[in-house]
């Protein structure tokens, strides 16, 4: 019976062929073809991967999707500390903050697009109406910066309450000694957050941070509902430049800078995950 | 470091039901004299934390007054106390080192660097830390971690007294017994006074010259460790102290002196005849240590069964019994005992002790 790990492990795997073994190959051989609609595809190599990498439009959108997500980690991880910071800790208030953080977080990402395009469309929304006030003349379907920083706020209204609900769980987790023997040590309000509650969220943080950013490379909907990618090319991100290759039918060259774009994501939460455990174990020798 | 009293000391915490309040302590009165080392002793939940974290200024009592060096301090915020606490789990700061966790304190009041360097270097040649100098303090296993948390709060020269909270609760039994040295080390040469909550009767008794003992909220006896084996104060005293805890049998009355629970269980005369004109309760406490055994016949001793035997290495308790009357006795470890036998019992009447309504009867 030396198969019988084997048989064990048979549900898993085959649930995990289905889900990601079979679609990944398939994608790959996609992108290893040209394919046009009604003929035979055609094997052309790794054809597709250069026309990719060459492809400056490939390129923008790449590097906006880094500048999105970069963005997006900066403000989101220290605001939701800082909200997790404010909430109260006991008595009557917890369950009622906790549930109006939590709702956003609860709208399916399509409502989320629809409601925010209501926000900012230009004769309607509350958003160029208020700071038409301060003599700003917001345009998120013209103004490439609006419609970048649009999505970007989006983004933070709609997944810093998960920081918040994180960092918080991180918070309550911390015994009240710490903060006894800090307050013996006669320590400053910044130095026992800098010395005891930052080192002692750390491992919820790291959490955070790696959930968001690899979350903030998937946005899809917001741009697609509010902005269609643009204006221009302004917020058309990895997986809208990918679904609009496909849409396209241009499966060849789509299949390959989806290939392209899930190495990106692994490479780079591998390289962050690295970077946080290892400035954490230096911290500890 | 400093006289540390506590006058007529009172503390209610609030309850959840409807502002019921339960008294956690009630009109306490304790002095720990400059220098001394000193323990707190009593099962869980008599009110040790509590009574150390008013001092520290942690908590505020409801009523009654904090005394350092005479002087009241009731109102003084913690920080401006100099109270050094250790806690049960080990508190450090994870991401500095050893060093800088030493230094903390004395930085945080502003210190000139010459003599931060200086006092940390003096505090970790004591506590023999300064090999771990440069060691980020997250790394260090609990009891280097408990070390180091002591040093924190020994580093300030201006440091009124150390509180210590349970501090080997979670140390390694390898390792406790030199943590336990060091505090010990550290106490003689600084001359600080120390105050260490435990529940722990060994601990309290093998760390301290002075042990006061604590039940519900209240002192039962504040005495040196021998005085307190030797001669406890109340039942609750001899039984909580001693291992196995002081024997206690309830006592009648007669016409020549004591009789226990109405057995055939003879008693010294010099013992009856002290008891036979008080009123109350009254009970007979002796230790197991000091109950006389013989496995040979012998006259005015008692005779009584052995029910079951605990073999514990260099002794062994023997659960005896006649009649009603149910008593433990330590006795060496090679005696000749068996379950089922019977043997010869005895109460030396310098060694027993007479309780009326739970209050030792001086003879």
């Amino acid at each position: 019976m030396k198969q019988r790990p084997w048989l064990f492990l048979l549900p898993t795997l085959i649930l995990m062929s289905i889900s990601a073994f079979i679609p990944l190959m398939a994608v790959i051989n996609y992108s290893l073809h040209t394919i046009f609609a009604g003929s035979t595809p055609e094997f052309v190599g790794l054809q597709n991967y250069a026309d990719v990498m060459n492809d400056s439009q490939f390129r923008g959108a790449l590097f906006r999707q880094l500048t999105f997500s970069l963005m997006a980690l900066l403000i989101e991880i220290p605001l939701g500390v800082g909200v997790a910071l404010c909430l109260p800790r006991k008595g009557g208030g917890v369950g009622i903050s906790l549930v109006l953080l939590g709702i956003p977080l609860l709208i399916p990402y399509n409502v989320v697009g629809i409601v925010w395009r209501l926000f900012t469309q230009s004769d309607i929304g509350v958003i160029p109406r208020v700071l038409s006030i301060f003599g700003y003349e917001y345009n998120v379907s013209l103004d490439a910066t609006d419609a970048f920083l649009t999505i970007l706020l989006v983004d933070v209204w709609h997944w810093t309450p998960l920081v918040a609900l994180l960092a918080y769980a991180g918070l309550q987790a911390i015994p009240q000694t710490f903060y006894q023997a800090a307050e013996i040590d006669g320590t400053s309000t910044w130095k026992t957050f800098r010395y005891v509650t930052l080192p002692k969220l750390r491992p919820v943080l790291t959490l955070g941070l790696l959930i968001r950013f690899m979350d903030s490379f998937k946005v899809y909907s917001e741009p697609l509902l509010l902005t269609g990618g643009g204006p221009g090319n302004a917020t058309t991100f990895m997986s809208l430049f990918v679904a609009r290759k496909a849409e396209a039918y241009e499966l060849g060259y789509a299949g390959a800078s989806s290939i392209i774009y899930l190495y990106v994501v692994i490479v780079m939460s591998y390289i962050l995950f690295q970077f946080i455990s290892r400035s954490s174990e230096r911290k500890q020798t | 470091m400093a006289k540390i009293e506590l006058k007529s000391l009172e503390h209610r915490y609030e309850s959840s039901h409807k502002g019921k309040s339960a008294f956690a302590i009630e009109d306490l009165n304790i002095a720990w004299e400059d220098g001394t080392a000193n323990a707190l002793l009593g099962p869980s939940g008599c009110g040790k934390t509590t009574i150390l974290n008013i001092i520290s200024g942690l908590i505020k009592p409801t009523s009654g007054e904090v005394l350092f060096d005479g002087t009241r301090v009731n109102d003084l915020p913690t920080r401006e106390r100099h109270i050094a606490q250790v806690f049960q789990f080990p508190v450090v700061y994870d991401t500095m080192s050893v060093f800088d966790n030493l230094a903390f304190p004395l930085r945080n009041r502003g210190q000139d660097e010459s003599v931060v360097r200086a006092r940390t270097g003096e505090i970790m040649e004591l506590l023999d830390l300064s090999k771990l100098a440069n060691t980020k303090s997250g790394s260090l296993n609990p009891a280097e971690k408990q070390i180091v948390s002591l040093g924190r709060g020994i580093a300030r020269t201006d440091t009124m007294a150390v509180l210590l909270d349970e501090p080997l609760t979670v140390i390694d039994p390898v390792l406790k017994l030199d943590l336990r040295r060091k505090l010990r080390l550290a106490q003689h040469e600084l001359k600080l006074t120390m105050i260490y909550v435990t529940h722990d009767q060994h601990e309290a008794l093998t760390f301290a010259d002075h042990v006061t003992i604590m039940k519900d909220g209240a002192v039962m006896q504040s005495d040196t460790p021998e005085a307190l084996f030797l001669t406890p104060r109340t039942p609750f005293v001899g039984y909580f102290i001693g291992s196995p805890g002081m024997n206690r049998l309830p006592c009648e009355k007669t016409s020549t002196g004591l009789s226990v629970a109405g057995s055939p269980i003879a008693i010294q005369e010099s013992i009856g005849l002290a008891a036979n004109k008080l009123d109350g309760t009254i009970e007979l406490g002796i230790r197991p240590e000091f109950v006389e055994t013989s496995i040979e016949e012998k006259p005015s001793w008692n005779r009584m069964a052995i029910r079951s035997v605990d073999y514990a290495g260099a002794y062994q308790v023997l659960n005896l019994e006649s009649g009603t009357v149910r008593i433990k006795a330590r006795v060496e470890e090679r005696f000749p005992s068996q379950e089922g036998d019977f043997i010869w019992a005895h109460f030396p009447a310098d060694k027993t002790h007479i309780y009326v309504d739970g209050e030792r009867l001086d003879r």
